[in-house]
């Protein structure tokens, strides 16, 4: 072996052809009882090749990966590394068979030089640290075609230098079994035709790298052959020569499935929140929502469909006040057309600047006049519901506190990947937790629990939460029943919008169907619901009107009833070239109205 | 007089550059020990009952403080094995573990106070013929201002900066020290290079505790002369300050505990204030602590801040 950089070392350069690099068989992992990540998976690698794995969120393809890293350890089934039968335990025993894995989220020591992390954990090297240990690694990194300085800190660099720095590392430490979790998702287009054409250079020099994505357009630019997930099962691994895009989304969605839930058509939908060029830039700087522009109508349930990571978070964050908006404007149209007036957002002031410009009328239908009428009069007028709305009010959302945006009734509850992380305290009980909602109300200084109370014991009992007490710590509680206490305490509250996002993650499907009976009822309540989801079938059964969004914007506004699967699925992948958007009738007739 | 002071300052500083330097080590594998204080109780009594054996057994000076250093090393490294267990392993609240630590040794050694009620007679004999004596002037007492503030002191205080330099060297400028930095900073990125992080922690916790361990028995030993009048906790909780105002740099952290021993004595010597003064001068090293956080935190360089994951439980499998 040359005493040169290891990665240029000959032995990686096998003979290329059909020698399989790892084989995996029947491979299954679980995770707790309930969520099964990987069901009997084959899978190979051969020599010199990329293999794409592609599939939906939540299909499994970074827990297989993950137990070829070592990360995670599988239930059952077997590994080969090079035909030889393997059990990769930790990190280091992934080393030890040539096999490294560039994570999704990087796994670098901020504060460290790119150089220290490179040489971090590599236990052939000298004990004490070499001064000139930056200069001697920039130098082989320098021949081997990369461009970066190695000095630098890793808090100081981009995206993609981050992930060239992690790819040397993996380099250095002699892998030749390569596998990236979504690279692309972090990169520019630029940066992504880089990242490819490094890669090909180093499958050329004999490396076997497998490529984890959703994106077909880079399936079939970078890879070999293509291997599919569906919901932790293994459908197919197919030449790319020999396959379609359309093909591997057929592969990817599956067969419709029938789920019998009842649906109703909305009756006469009026647009509740118009959301119009909304754009969201994240904390890395990266834009996640681009030019958003949709409406949510009271009385439907809008799903909003795209692989995990697609802007769906950032995009009801962003509606509900949680994300600063980089541009756009998102207005409420609050339902207030022939209500009366309430001293609850209005002050006298307010009321009185309001009647002037004629928003208001009496129950008999004649316009309010409130010149030369003292305070106390209106005060009156109010209380006794004399003063009506003649329209809906008009509420630009842009400069209002996500405290103010909920109490307008927009309503989100976010089931994130782990259910606790968000909405729920998982040490407080159910009624504790009610009050994280209510405890504002009320003047006096103490907190008053007899309200919590009885909704927490309402949602028991119309919800079927199955627990001991309304006093136990919701943690304790399995994940389906967190979930109805967290989607109950939203629907209590009464809202006018109400956006669930991945209500039904990870639950078994009675307590699914209880949670799209929760959701329909808002529906007949003329409440404009948003329903994120993951399963295709669920969206499609369902919802009203379909949402696509893909790599932060919108790829179309489809009819749920008339769409199929695998337009959804293409939709999911690559923004069309034109775009559909489908609006209800009535509203069809409204515009055209209008027009003429 | 200034003299006696700065040799005096040397001398307790260097109670709190034990503590600082293994809390140092501890953190730096990203756990928060605020046990310090207790374990520095713990090793006191381990160094006292050493030292008295010792002594008892009739052996020379020498092996007389090597058995001691050994045995607070040993009941130290205990109490970190026991934090250890606990964090790591069972991944229980550092901060309430370290307190819990705190108290229980302040106890124990409370309790072998109580219970000892001749304590003076077991081993202050001890420290006077092997502990306090000069390592370069015997029981001589030097003529000039250098030798005296640097060279009498006794074999314990050098050994403390020692103690020091080595941790500085190796977190430095070993890969082993490279390694225990990226677990402190970020276990999973450690993890996924390989590194057993799991080991780790717990050498960095067993070890830094021992060496704070020393730490209590120094102070026993050498500073109050075989006199349990003063309590080494309240020393403990000025070693985990000392932590913070080094900036998690046990070189620095020599030179600060040097300051924080000079604040500490400086009320014995000054005349004519209260005692309510005197009271008011201990809050000083406190209160410096406090405004080197607000300038590290105003400055906000990523250098100059805690290990990244510090505090932190490490779960390889979590999702």
């Amino acid at each position: 072996m040359p005493a040169g950089p290891r990665f240029l070392s000959e032995k990686a350069r096998v003979t290329m052809g059909n020698n399989l690099a790892i084989e995996m068989i029947g491979i299954t992992k679980a995770f707790g009882t309930k969520v099964v990540a990987n069901k009997n998976v084959n899978m190979d690698l051969r020599e010199g090749e990329i293999l794409a794995l592609l599939g939906e969120n939540g299909s499994g393809k970074t827990t297989l990966m993950n137990m070829i890293a070592g990360i995670y350890a599988p239930d059952s089934g077997r590994i080969l590394v090079r035909g030889e039968e393997v059990v990769i335990k930790s990190p280091i025993d992934a080393f030890d068979h040539h096999i490294g894995m560039i994570h999704q989220h990087f796994k670098l020591v901020d504060i460290f030089t790119a150089a220290d992390n490179i040489l971090l954990g590599d236990r052939k090297g000298p004990m004490i640290l070499r001064k000139d240990r930056v200069k001697k690694l920039q130098a082989e990194v320098d021949r081997y075609g990369f461009n970066i300085d190695l000095s630098r800190k890793i808090y100081d660099m981009s995206v993609s230098e981050k992930q060239t720095v992690e790819i040397i590392k993996v380099l250095y430490r002699g892998a030749d079994i390569l596998i990236l979790d979504e690279p692309t998702a972090v990169l520019t287009p630029q940066e992504i035709d880089k990242l490819f054409s490094v890669l090909r250079r180093m499958r050329d020099e004999g490396k076997s790298i497998i490529i984890i994505t959703h994106k077909l357009n880079e399936v079939m630019a970078i890879s070999d052959r293509v291997c599919v997930l569906r919901k932790g099962e293994h459908v197919a691994t197919v030449e790319t020569a020999s396959t379609t895009e359309r093909e591997l989304t057929d592969m990817m969605v599956g067969q419709k499935i029938d789920l019998n839930i009842n649906r109703e058509e909305p009756e006469h939908p009026i647009p509740r929140l118009m959301i119009r060029d909304l754009s969201v830039v994240n904390k890395e700087g990266l834009t996640v929502v681009d030019g958003v522009s949709f409406d949510v109508c009271g009385g439907e349930i809008l799903g909003i469909a795209g692989i995990s990571g697609n802007g769906q978070k950032e995009l009801l964050e962003g509606i509900a006040g949680l994300q600063p908006k980089s541009g756009g404007d998102v207005i409420f149209r609050n339902p207030k057309e022939n209500k009366p007036v309430t001293f609850y957002h209005k002050d006298l002031k307010q009321i009185r600047a309001m009647a002037a410009r004629g928003f208001f009328h009496d129950p008999e239908g004649n316009p309010v006049d409130l010149t030369g009428k003292s305070s106390k009069e209106i005060a009156r007028l109010v209380n006794e519901e004399q003063i009506l709305f003649y329209e809906d009010e008009i509420i630009d959302l842009k400069d209002k506190s996500p405290r103010e945006i909920q109490e307008l009734g927009i309503k989100l509850s976010f089931v994130p990947e782990d259910r606790l992380n968000m909405g729920l305290v998982g040490s407080m009980s159910i009624v504790d937790n009610m009050m994280l909602r209510s405890y504002r109300k009320g003047r006096s200084m103490f907190v008053n629990r007899k309200k919590p109370k009885q909704l927490a014991d309402e949602i028991i009992h119309d919800l079927e939460v199955v627990t001991p007490s309304d006093m136990v710590p919701v943690r304790r509680l399995s994940g389906g029943n967190v979930q109805k206490v967290l989607v109950g305490r939203e629907i209590s509250s009464s809202p006018k919008v109400l956006m669930a996002a991945y209500p039904v993650r990870g639950l078994d499907i009675n307590s699914s169907y209880t949670i799209y009976n929760l959701l329909n009822a808002q529906k007949k309540r003329n409440v404009a619901v948003v329903y994120v989801g993951e399963d295709l079938d669920v969206l499609l059964a369902l919802c009203d009107r379909i949402l696509v969004l893909c790599g932060g914007r919108v790829s179309g506004i489809v009819d749920a009833r008339k769409i199929t699967k695998e337009e959804l699925g293409l939709m999911m992948t690559k923004v069309p070239d034109e775009i559909p958007v489908y609006t209800y009738d009535n509203l069809r007739e409204e515009d055209e109205a209008h027009e003429n | 007089m200034i003299v006696t002071m700065i040799t005096q300052a040397i001398r307790f500083g260097v109670v709190f550059l034990y503590g600082s330097t293994g809390e140092i080590l501890i953190e730096k594998s990203g756990h928060l020990n605020l046990g310090i204080p207790g374990i520095m109780c713990l090793g006191g009594v381990g160094g006292c009952l050493g030292a008295y054996w010792a002594h008892r057994t009739g052996l020379p000076p020498a092996v007389v403080v090597l058995i001691a250093v050994l045995a607070a090393m040993l009941v130290g490294g205990l109490g970190g094995l026991l934090y250890g267990v606990f964090t790591i392993t069972m991944r229980c609240n550092q901060n309430v573990t370290g307190l819990a630590l705190t108290t229980f040794g302040a106890g124990v050694l409370g309790f072998w106070g109580t219970q000892m009620g001749d304590k003076e007679i077991f081993f202050a004999p001890a420290s006077r013929y092997a502990f306090t004596p000069s390592l370069f002037f015997g029981n001589k007492t030097p003529d000039n201002w250098f030798a005296t503030i640097f060279l009498s002191h006794g074999v314990l205080v050098y050994l403390g900066i020692v103690f020091a330099i080595l941790v500085y060297l190796v977190l430095k400028y070993t890969r082993t020290g490279l390694s225990l930095r990226a677990v402190g900073e970020n276990p999973a990125a450690a993890d996924a290079a390989g590194i057993p992080v799991i080991r780790h922690k717990y050498v960095a916790c067993v070890l830094g505790a021992a060496i704070a361990g020393v730490g209590g028995a120094f102070y026993l030993l050498d500073c109050t002369r075989g006199s349990l009048e003063y309590v080494i906790d309240a020393m403990g909780w000025l070693a985990v300050a000392l932590v913070i105002f080094s900036l998690w740099r046990p070189n620095i952290s020599i030179f600060g505990s040097f300051i924080f021993g000079f604040l500490y004595i400086l009320p014995r010597y000054i005349e004519g204030v209260g005692l309510a003064e005197k009271e008011l001068l201990k809050v000083v090293p406190y209160a410096v602590t406090a405004i080197i956080l607000i300038v590290i935190s105003f400055f906000n360089k990523k250098e100059t801040q805690p290990p990244a994951a510090l505090g932190l439980p490490y779960f390889r499998e979590d999702r």
